[in-house]
């Protein structure tokens, strides 16, 4: 197994890719089939941890529709979880920035701030809560298209304007967002800081189903650029000499994760450092190879992302917690970790 | 037919006039050592042949192809550029980093095929890098570094070799050596254009000598002819002083 997962095991050969895709892909099989058993739980000895019997599934089992309810959120966070790890893992590469993640380009902002708008104009009342995810979509792509009109010199995106333009739109909109939120009434206010915060709670399964296109899509297009991003860890002067269309290849990865974070923020509201610490702990793993660093991001983005909503809803007993801080609260420490060990840094990002 | 033609070539960068009027040719076997006093615009001259900088004026052609509209699989295919200055954002292996070089030859996946990694082992070798293979890229020296990125300019399997400054950093053994193989590839075939300081490896070695200074091409000829003009004394501020060692080799210093 260590020659699967060693970082520093040097060329992707087909065994170790498909051995190694294996690993996360059982891993995250486990998790995806064992979270919707676990749950809070009330009888005699009153409230609990209890282990849904597998056999809940059929029809007519009294914890059937336990099951159920518990269902869509764990399909919700395999999606996100995979859109989120993918996006940030292929744009941590296209930026050349270990902090580059969904959020840092402003478009988690721009989808806040419509979402934000959406529910001050009232457009739950007039289309249910799949207005505000559609809402959120609309911003995050309008920010995507500001961003890279901001951006774009000649046909090429350079990193270090792209991650400036994306910082200033994400610092616009989060303010637009609060001028917004200081002048609503206290429904509406409380409101917004909810589906800010992120969550799975009111997730139907149709939401998850409308999305999972969109996003699988996505992250298939971004394995099929897993080399172009391998190319452009060396520049894009290197990287068109040894022949990809980088102009092109920017437009596409770029385009690709905003809509795959946009999709997913429309999903459940913003989910924080998924997109940051999934990438980079596997790249510690596996090694910086996107081919099969990017599907392994995936499918552990779906997996980390699944038990911390597992948690979310059964750490503290009849209250569930808000998804997206339990990612940012456990995310935190593991990413202060990361940049505190001058050693681990070295090997996470080269120079250390 | 000529393998990379220039013809009165200017190029502009924000609002100065970097290259200016340059024509010439460079066809099968060539090796030209491109000198040329700081900020003479010899990288950009170079980065404009690989198509990576738009020139003003003229035209440039690699094997018929112009590199600024020509799709960069088919420019990668014939041409291999090495830029002064290389940065890799991930901690890739010395042997990923120089497979890299077949992205223009591979395709699907990428896994490196029999055909791959025998390329990789051929350059590896002529670059004195086998040994260093597994290695992490970061962990490197300065002058392994600059080795291994020539060895992935080599693995491309391109014709035309465009180097900048490709001895950068290097121990005066390795420097020579790898102007060595430069030579034997072009005498197998290739053609090169390679920016160099080190005036001695470039007389030793070099088939011609292109002189730039501001921005134009001021001198042409065999080495010890360039070294010897006023020129080059004007250009590098400097008079060369080209001689012969005992054991009959030339050698160049700044006198």
């Amino acid at each position: 197994m260590s020659g699967f997962l060693s970082g520093t095991a040097g060329r992707l050969t087909g065994r170790r890719l498909v051995g190694a895709l294996a690993i996360c892909a059982g891993v995250t099989a486990v998790i995806a089939a064992l979270a919707p058993l676990v749950g809070v739980v009330a009888d005699r000895a009153g409230w609990h941890l209890a282990v849904m019997d597998p056999g809940a599934a059929a029809v007519g089992s009294p914890d059937h529709a336990v099951l159920w309810v518990r269902i869509p959120r764990v399909a919700a966070s395999l999606v996100v979880g995979a859109a989120l790890a993918g996006a940030g893992c292929a744009l941590q590469a296209l930026l050349h920035n270990p902090l580059a993640e969904p959020f840092t380009l402003g478009i988690s902002s721009g989808a806040s701030l419509a979402a934000v708008l959406a529910i001050r104009l009232g457009i739950e009342g007039a289309f249910g809560t799949a207005g505000i995810g559609g809402a959120a979509l609309i911003g995050a792509a309008g920010t995507l298209l500001v961003v890279w009109r901001l951006a774009r010199i000649g046909k090429h995106l350079p990193p270090a304007t792209l991650v400036l333009a994306g910082v200033t739109m994400s610092m616009f909109c989060s303010s637009a967002s609060m001028l917004i939120q200081s002048t609503s009434d206290f429904t509406d206010m409380s409101h917004m800081m909810l589906w800010m915060i992120g969550g799975m709670e009111t997730v139907r399964l149709v939401t998850v189903g409308y999305a999972a296109l969109p996003i699988g899509l996505g992250l298939t297009v971004l394995v099929v650029y897993a080399r172009e991003l391998n190319a452009l860890a060396a520049g894009t002067d290197v990287a068109a000499s040894l022949g990809v269309a980088v102009g092109r290849t920017q437009s596409v990865i770029f385009g690709t994760a905003s809509l795959l974070v946009g999709a997913a923020i429309a999903v459940c509201g913003p989910i924080g450092f998924i997109g940051l610490v999934v990438p980079h702990a596997l790249r510690m793993l596996l090694g910086p190879d996107h081919r099969l660093l990017l599907p392994a991001s995936m499918l552990g983005g779906a997996a980390v992302l699944t038990l911390c909503d597992t948690l979310a809803r059964t750490v503290v007993p009849l209250h569930h917690l808000p998804t997206g801080a339990v990612t940012a609260v456990l995310g935190v420490p593991c990413f202060v970790a990361i940049l505190v060990g001058q050693k681990q840094r070295a090997v996470l990002w080269g120079h250390g | 037919m000529a393998w990379l033609e220039l013809s009165d070539v200017a190029i502009t960068l924000g609002a100065r006039d970097v290259v200016g009027g340059v024509s010439a040719e460079v066809g099968e076997g060539e090796l030209i050592v491109l000198v040329g006093p700081n900020g003479a615009g010899k990288t950009t001259l170079v980065r404009a042949i690989a198509g990576l900088v738009a020139p003003r004026t003229g035209t440039i052609r690699v094997l018929g192809h112009d590199p600024l509209r020509a799709p960069r699989r088919v420019i990668a295919r014939e041409l291999a550029y090495l830029p002064q200055r290389y940065e890799l954002a991930f901690p890739f292996a010395v042997e990923e980093v120089v497979l890299l070089g077949r992205y223009a030859q591979q395709r699907g996946l990428g896994l490196a095929s029999d055909e791959d990694l025998a390329a990789a082992r051929r350059a590896m070798a002529a670059c004195d890098v086998a040994h260093l293979a597994a290695r992490r890229f970061d962990e490197l020296s300065g002058g392994e570094a600059r080795r291994v990125i020539v060895a992935q300019a080599l693995c491309q399997g391109a014709r035309c070799l465009l180097l900048d400054e490709p001895t950068a950093g290097l121990d005066p053994a390795h420097a020579r050596a790898i102007f060595a193989m430069l030579r034997a590839q072009c005498d197998a075939g290739a053609a090169a254009i390679v920016v160099t300081h080190d005036l001695d490896l470039a007389l030793r070695h070099g088939g011609s000598m292109w002189l730039v200074a501001g921005g134009r091409l001021v001198a042409r000829g065999s080495p010890a002819q360039v070294l010897a003009t006023a020129e080059t004394r004007a250009a590098f501020d400097l008079p060369i002083h080209v001689g012969t060692l005992p054991s009959g080799e030339p050698f160049a210093v700044p006198a």
